[in-house]
């Protein structure tokens, strides 16, 4: 019960350990469980945005497979393994700050950051090829002006421009935010690397780097389902008259 | 926990103060499944199924989802609070989702008085 005894069983490392944690075990797990509460609201944020995709779908079939149609599949696809690759080097960052060696992790977090940036790049090309083929509602959304025959096809379903644009809404609200998250990801990793270089997490602390790991699956699983949501509606096979 | 610790090479520093250290071995694994799941979504996109596309696609975007929280995100070796606050997010997600297309789906079933 004296604290004194407990404060020599930790001695080692005795100056992680804030003085409200029984022992370095408690102080992780509760570290940790903070990240997981934090993830959990950000599910709650996105899920509200995932659900009202999932109504007006529901509500404009037609609409969103005509808006789907006009994302590259291939840089969809393309962004998709370049995220799943950094989640990868990202866990190997993780596991080599946990097995302490510093010139790993710091390689892992510097090839996790560029793949980010990467992802971040694709996705500027993307919105670009968006706003000039005036498909950004409220910015440039000049497309079905240009294309009266897509828009007699969306009126044989009951539907019209403006149904599409709630698709395009919802789109770049999803894939915004997701990009947000991307960028403060971004931010992260590159003070890992600053301070990690320095040997801030190789010495017995290298929970920080797990918790941005944490973070960062997190945002790879929102993309994880956005992709099919948003690029696959359709797929391959063209857009039917059923 | 240490009946999990199955893995090849790196049981060396398995334990330290109390978190597990998951072997690199299972990380490339978990990454090709990963990349197997990808393949897979693409090829079932190139399929017309109707509404079963949908279907599909979130089901294999659930498999991905769950290798990642599992493995990269170390929730299969974690304490079993980490569980409860995840499933908490799943079950309130369930909430919101269930009710509002709940609410949706059964507007004009019932006839309202006066109109």
């Amino acid at each position: 019960m004296a604290p004194e005894t407990q404060a020599v069983a930790i001695a080692p490392e005795h100056g992680l350990l804030h003085h409200h944690f029984d022992d370095l075990e408690q102080q992780r797990e509760a570290t940790g469980l903070g990240m997981w509460l934090f993830l959990a609201t950000e599910a709650m944020m996105f899920g509200g945005l995932f659900l009202a995709y999932t109504l007006y779908r529901w509500m404009l079939p037609e609409s969103f497979a005509v808006g789907s149609k006009h994302l590259n599949i291939a840089l969809g696809t393309g962004n998709t393994f370049v995220l799943l690759f950094s989640s990868l080097t990202m866990a190997m960052a993780v596991h080599a700050a946990a097995t302490k060696n510093r010139r790993t992790m710091v390689l892992f977090l510097m090839v996790t950051w560029v793949l980010g940036a990467v992802f971040l790049g694709v996705k500027a090309v993307e919105w670009t090829a968006d706003y000039h083929e005036g498909l950004v509602p409220a910015v440039s959304w000049h497309y079905f002006g240009e294309h009266p025959e897509q828009v007699s096809l969306l009126a044989r379903h009951g539907e019209g421009p403006n149904h599409v644009m709630m698709y395009f809404v919802l789109y770049f609200c999803m894939t915004g935010l997701h990009a947000i998250h991307m960028v403060i990801g971004l931010l992260m990793v590159g003070i890992m690397i600053l301070m990690g270089a320095r040997g801030a997490f190789t010495q017995g602390n290298d929970q920080p780097v797990e918790l941005v790991g944490l973070y960062w699956h997190f945002v790879d699983i929102i993309w994880i389902f956005l992709f099919p949501l948003l690029y696959l509606i359709v797929g391959f096979h063209s857009l039917g008259g059923h | 926990m240490s009946q999990l610790a199955s893995g090849t090479h790196a049981s060396t520093a398995t334990e330290q103060h109390g978190h597990h250290i998951v072997p690199l071995a299972v990380y490339y694994r978990v990454f090709a499944a990963l990349m197997v799941l990808l393949v897979l979504t693409l090829f079932a996109a190139t399929f017309d199924l109707g509404p079963l596309n949908v279907v599909i696609a979130l089901t294999i975007a659930c498999a991905k989802a769950l290798l990642v929280v599992l493995y990269f995100m170390h929730v299969r070796y974690s304490h079993k609070l980490v569980w409860v606050f995840g499933g908490a997010a799943i079950l309130w997600l369930g909430i919101l989702f269930a009710y509002t297309i709940g609410d949706y789906i059964s507007r004009g079933w019932l006839p309202i008085a006066g109109r």
